[in-house]
């Protein structure tokens, strides 16, 4: 298989578009089945009552905020390194999932702060990381947004994330090194979970259902992005003849 | 099935309006990035088809 292939965007525009409506039912189905078993199989929980429930769309939110930000950083490597148009693509495509999910993330933990610690917000490591995360988002996007030449601006958003990479670690050990309000990890990779079963597997379908649908939402974003960088070429005069 | 009723479900024990609006909110939040999304990509479609046609002019 040769990789360059599909680095072209001339292959790959196409295949996304076929690849999309996949992604996107995926993403649709698994939540369905996540939302059924978060709320009607799971039990109730015996310290948190149905408080407990926000759960389902905190913890997938929080891990895609912080794995959206990881791949970003790793698309900006690949494009620094070898200068390939697609990884920048990929790299923005990306940025505007992230931030949604980082601000769900912490939208959903203050209103499930509120009823169990009696506060929206505290500025503990865990919470504080986090909202330093939006920033990081946010940040690259308005620098690129700034920049008139898109080669510089992928260039200097590139630069940014990685920079901004380092925030990563921080926000998921935070819980382990400093003295947090923020409870530790119910799940990891070295223990048994400390939670029910059905719970756990609600929690589990509901991050997949997050990935397919940040896939579904980037190769979308990346799409429009190709069409406009490479308006000049023979491939996409011929692509504006059809439906978008 | 472990909801009482309807309303017990909708009250989620007290903690309604949390989770209610913790959900809400990610619903929003997907629609809104789903719509403009689109938008935007018909915008670039409908912007890509003018220059083309000034082009061929």
């Amino acid at each position: 298989m040769n990789l360059y292939h599909y680095a072209s965007p001339s292959t790959f525009y196409p295949l996304a578009g076929k690849l999309i409506p996949w992604f996107a039912a995926l993403a649709f189905i698994l939540t369905v089945v996540g939302l059924y078993i978060g709320f009607f199989v799971a039990p109730t929980d015996f310290q948190q009552g149905e408080g407990y429930r926000i759960i389902f769309i905190h913890v997938p939110a929080a891990w895609m905020s912080m794995f959206i930000y990881v791949v970003m950083a790793f698309w900006s490597a690949i494009g620094l390194a070898w200068n390939t148009r697609l990884s920048f693509v990929m790299a923005r495509a990306l940025a505007p999932t992230g931030a949604m999910f980082t601000f769900v993330a912490l939208w959903t933990g203050a209103l499930w702060g509120k009823p169990m610690w009696g506060a929206w917000w505290v500025w503990d490591a865990r919470l504080t990381s986090e909202l330093i995360l939006l920033f990081l988002y946010v940040g690259v996007m308005a620098l690129q947004a700034a920049i008139d030449d898109p080669r510089r601006a992928d260039r200097a958003g590139a630069l940014l994330n990685l920079v901004g990479v380092i925030n990563v670690p921080i926000i998921y050990f935070s819980v382990t090194w400093w003295n947090t309000l923020h409870q530790g990890s119910s799940v990891s990779l070295t223990r048994a979970p400390s939670m029910a079963q059905t719970m756990l597997w609600g929690m589990l379908i509901m991050a997949l259902a997050a990935w397919m649908y940040t896939i579904a939402v980037a190769l979308s974003r990346a799409r429009t992005l190709v069409l406009e960088r490479e308006r000049q070429t023979e491939w996409v005069r011929a692509q504006l003849e059809g439906q978008p | 099935m472990i909801w009482e009723s309807w309303q017990a479900f909708w009250a989620m024990g007290g903690y309604g309006l949390y989770v209610w609006g913790s959900f809400g909110m990610t619903l929003l939040c997907i629609a809104a990035e789903v719509g403009l999304l689109r938008r935007h990509r018909l915008q670039v479609w409908r912007r890509l088809k003018r220059m083309k046609s000034w082009d061929t002019q």
